[in-house]
């Protein structure tokens, strides 16, 4: 029996953005909808806030909904549920909807749908509360369409983003239903195993099937893209839908693979002349390094990776917004000249290089003590992995200052009309900025409560994992056969 | 008290870039004259509060004050699996949670006879240029821009040689190379010094991504990330260290990497005259100074490491040997006062790191103070080179003629060898990052080809 929260904040939350979607959708004017978007994000982050609390007051491991409205209506227990691992998610993912939303200029309201992002701010808010795995599966496939939709108002081709969406549910509907009875606590065949890993290296972004994410940050709007990507619901879907369930070696396969990602996305991001590309493969290389660390099999290292988690969600989306109030300003930004904008933008020039930094674990920032515990669990468990994480991390900052000088050193452009950022734009960052520095000074809270979800998920996973060897064992004994071979 | 003079020596730089920080983050419009005096009172304090250590250490013939502000991150020890166990057989069972930590960033600050001197000589340095700075800058454009980099540098030197454990130490280390190389990079209207800004940054990264590995890897080793605890019963230079012989040579490889990246020792020496194209005080003050003598200090401190191991010492002192010959050679055929200055400062260096490989601890700590105060006055007074230049001359009664011994082919050839600056960076360039980004390229349009032909489209 799980406990329950004091008010129905997940529903609230989940249901206000898509009512706000629905009337900016009948707005026509795109300053009075981006002024509902902000009423409503803002709203919602406050719910969002108000969960976490909640939820921290009542101290359990997983809590749902008062009067669960979800339960009502289907009949079927603890589909939303919130808990340790997701508990800061939701509150994370509100404040970067509502961030983008205020600095989205007027000269670009009319790329950016405010009722489109509502709408995926529900859907991401759903996901991140979803235990159910079918509903887990029909979120992620709707998660799909603001961006689908935007490519083809913009008259791009949504062929690549198509394919890998399209191929990731497939292959998970398709997984999922080969489980069978594996689905409830055993561990999937290898069919089945295989299918769900490939699923998840699609959505992650995995090397070599990574492709759709340049694709979609180089044709959708950026602050479209920054938040389909940086909430990380893929991460969080591997987490729930497959690595509960596939064997040893499939989750393997995505540490390794992940790791050879965030390596090679890292040298990548080194030589892109783009910055939305070069933003893209950072983000690449970020997003694997927490999902390699998640897979780790040490309380340390599961903590580093879900510190990480939080800090490249802020880091990475202040540094995003950072390089699309560039963009507005001098369109898209090529990398292999020098644009000289320190002088019209000082403080955006400081916010780009304190985001950028704090992604890659700077002493005094949020990353810092999750990446030495990154590093520290894998050094543990896999030495060779640990240097690969360094190596990652190294790459990423040559990388990241050198975008930093691209865009804001060199010969001051000259422009006749004014260039400063404005009001939103600087609060929005400055806020991001202010929880990286304060999450660096004072990082024992958010540490804490990332230990206990670790070590909760551990618990789980072991639980799970003797599940698995006692079923094993009971249907090979059925079958005349010896145990001896069922040890993982 | 002396935890609070020690509290005192780290918290006042600390206190300085929150305030430069806050300042340049909210676009305060603070005067010059706020600037410098909030540096001068922040450093006075820090001054008096290291001097006040050092004179009840001397009192009391305490060789150790340690200064623990407690854990900064502190995660409970728990009996958890590990990767060799079967994940079945913990299935049901809760770890137990013990009071013993397991994961834990102390703040922890160490004042003996090696952090003593290295504070009092960087608040004294730090000072006397902040002083010349105010002057030098006075009405430039970048003075504030100027004063909260140095902010960060004073915070990074005291971090890295007040740090009880390594973990701080990294702290301030990677604080001190931020500052650097956008020192370096401080003329940013022009493309020379954001280049060499770059650089010194791409070398810092891969010296501290070394750093990491050893900092990591002793930490398993010798079970704590403190010094004292590496250094084993007795205190500094005279710790002796509980490790495995060959695991000692592959950290102290690690640490020594890290040590030639922040000291310019070869084959990473290229970076030093580029980063001259910073203003003269930064100049003085990080390459002439405290920031070269990093990677010195760095070896003073692991020095029970290299007491542990001959080969080790040995590689250090070829490795300073080698640096001494190629900084020597090139010092001589500089054309520009500060190219020169950093070869003469690399030529010490060397020595320092030579000295520490051949056993010395005191004589290199004696070495760095007195490099370090002479070549911070040089190089605040190479601006008016010239000047004093005329005037020996004039003494002197006309120029001396060269004469060489050595037979003119070959001094033609060490001359170019000098000149090119031993070839070090285009040997870099050409063997380890042009291959580098030639595969990382290629990738970058296989990738594009795929998705071009995914999409239909030919962009």
């Amino acid at each position: 029996m799980i406990q329950e929260l004091h008010f129905p904040w997940l529903e609230t939350g989940i249901l206000l953005p898509l009512a706000g979607a629905g009337i900016c959708a009948c707005l026509t004017d795109s300053v009075r909808a981006q002024k509902v978007a902000i009423f409503v994000a803002g709203l919602t982050l406050l719910l969002a806030v108000g969960e976490w609390l909640d939820f921290s007051m009542v101290g359990s491991f997983e809590a749902h909904d008062h009067w669960d409205l979800a339960q009502r209506l289907t009949g079927r227990d603890n589909i939303l549920v919130i808990d340790e691992l997701s508990a800061p998610l939701p509150a994370l993912s509100a404040m970067l909807f509502l961030l983008t939303i205020l600095s989205t200029l007027r000269t670009k309201l009319d790329r950016f749908s405010m009722s489109l992002t509502l709408f995926s701010e529900s859907i991401v808010l759903a996901t991140l509360s979803c235990h159910d795995p079918w509903l887990l599966i029909v979120l992620l496939s709707l998660a799909v369409l603001p961006p689908w939709i935007e490519l083809v108002r913009r008259g791009v081709s949504p062929r690549i983003f198509l394919i890998h969406m399209g191929a990731f549910i497939v292959l998970l509907v398709a997984g999922r239903l080969l489980l069978g009875d594996a689905a409830s606590g055993g561990q999937a065949s290898a069919l089945s195993a295989t299918l769900l890993t490939v699923a998840a290296l699609l959505r992650a972004g995995v090397v070599p099937v990574h492709c759709w994410m340049t694709d979609l940050l180089e044709n959708a709007t950026f602050g479209t893209a920054i938040l389909f990507l940086t909430p990380m619901t893929g991460a969080f879907a591997v987490m729930h839908l497959v690595l509960p369930v596939v064997p040893v070696w499939a989750i393997r396969s995505i540490a390794i693979l992940s790791l050879i990602t965030a390596v090679y996305s890292a040298g990548m991001a080194l030589v892109q002349t783009d910055a939305r590309r070069f933003f893209c493969y950072l983000f690449l290389s970020h997003s694997s390094l927490v999902l390699s660390g998640l897979e780790l099999v040490n309380v340390i290292g599961m903590t580093g990776a879900l510190c990480v988690w939080i800090s490249v969600g802020l880091s990475l989306t202040g540094f995003g917004l950072t390089i699309r109030a560039v963009e507005s300003r001098i369109g898209r930004i090529s990398l292999d000249r020098f644009h000289g904008m320190y002088e019209h933008t000082p403080t955006l020039a400081g916010l780009f290089l304190l985001t950028g930094l704090a992604s890659i674990g700077f002493p005094g920032t949020i990353g810092f003590v999750g990446m030495e515990l990154l590093i520290e669990g894998c050094v543990e468990v896999y030495p060779l992995v640990g240097l690969s994480l360094v190596l990652a991390s190294a790459l990423n900052g040559i990388s990241i200052l050198r975008a930093w000088f691209r865009i804001f050193t060199g010969v001051p452009l000259q422009s006749s009309v004014s260039l400063k950022s404005q009001f939103a734009e600087r609060f929005a960052v400055v806020l991001l900025a202010l929880l990286i520095l304060g999450g660096g000074l004072w990082p024992q809270p958010g540490v804490a409560s990332r230990h206990h979800a670790a070590k909760s998920l551990m618990d789980l996973r072991h639980q799970r994992a003797g599940l698995a060897v006692k079923s094993a064992s009971v249907v090979e004994h059925g079958d005349g056969t010896s145990n001896s071979e069922t040890q993982p | 008290m002396l935890t609070f003079a020690g509290t005192l020596v780290v918290l006042s730089p600390a206190v300085l870039v929150a305030l430069f920080g806050i300042s340049t983050l909210l676009r305060t419009t603070v005067g010059e004259t706020v600037y410098s005096r909030c540096t001068a009172a922040a450093v006075s304090t820090g001054l008096a509060a290291a001097v006040w250590i050092l004179v009840a250490m001397l009192l009391t013939d305490d060789r150790q004050v340690e200064v623990n502000l407690g854990d900064w991150v502190r995660i409970p020890a728990a009996a958890e699996h590990h990767a060799g166990e079967p994940p079945g057989s913990g299935a049901g069972v809760s770890p137990q949670i013990s009071d013993e930590p397991h994961f834990h960033f102390t703040m922890k600050f160490m004042f003996d006879r090696l952090s003593i001197p290295f504070v009092i000589m960087t608040y004294v340095l730090c000072g006397v240029i902040s002083a010349f700075a105010s002057r030098y800058l006075h009405r430039d454009g970048g003075f504030q821009r100027f004063f909260l980099f140095l902010s960060f540098f004073l915070l990074g030197m005291i971090l890295s040689s007040a740090a009880g454990t390594i973990e701080t130490l990294f702290f301030g280390w990677e604080l001190v190379g931020l500052s650097s190389a956008l020192l370096v990079a401080f003329f940013h209207d022009r493309r020379g010094p954001v280049v060499n800004g770059l650089r010194v940054w791409s070398i810092y990264r891969l010296a501290d991504a070394a750093f990491l590995i050893g900092a990591m890897s002793l930490h398993h080793l010798s079970g704590s990330g403190d010094f004292s605890g590496l250094a084993g019963q007795g205190v500094w230079p005279e710790g002796r260290v509980d490790v495995p012989q060959q695991s000692v040579l592959l950290v102290g490889c690690l640490f020594l990497f890290a040590a030639a990246g922040k000291s310019a020792l070869v084959p990473f020496s290229g970076w030093l005259p580029r980063a001259m194209e910073g203003p003269t005080p930064s100049s003085a003050v990080f390459y002439g100074a405290l920031s070269v003598h990093l990677g010195a200090f760095l070896l003073l401190r692991i020095s029970p490491l290299l007491d542990r191991s001959p080969v080790l010492s040995g590689l250090v002192v070829m490795l300073g040997a080698v640096t001494c010959v190629f900084a020597a050679m090139a010092a001589r055929v500089q054309s520009d006062i500060k190219s020169s200055l950093a070869f003469a400062s690399l030529i010490q260096v060397s020595i320092i790191v030579m000295e520490i490989g051949l056993g010395f601890r005191y004589l290199p700590l004696v070495h760095i103070i007195g490099h370090a105060c002479l070549r911070t006055l040089q190089l605040v007074r190479a601006p008016s080179l010239l000047k004093d230049y005329n005037s020996m001359i004039n003494a002197l009664g006309g120029v001396a003629e060269h004469r060489s011994a050595i037979e003119q082919s070959r001094y033609q050839r060490m001359y170019r060898f000098a000149m090119n600056r031993g070839n070090l960076d285009s040997i870099l360039d050409e063997f380890v990052v042009r291959p580098f980004t030639a595969v990382l390229l290629w990738s970058d349009r296989m990738e594009r080809r795929w998705t071009n032909w995914l999409s239909g489209e030919n962009k």
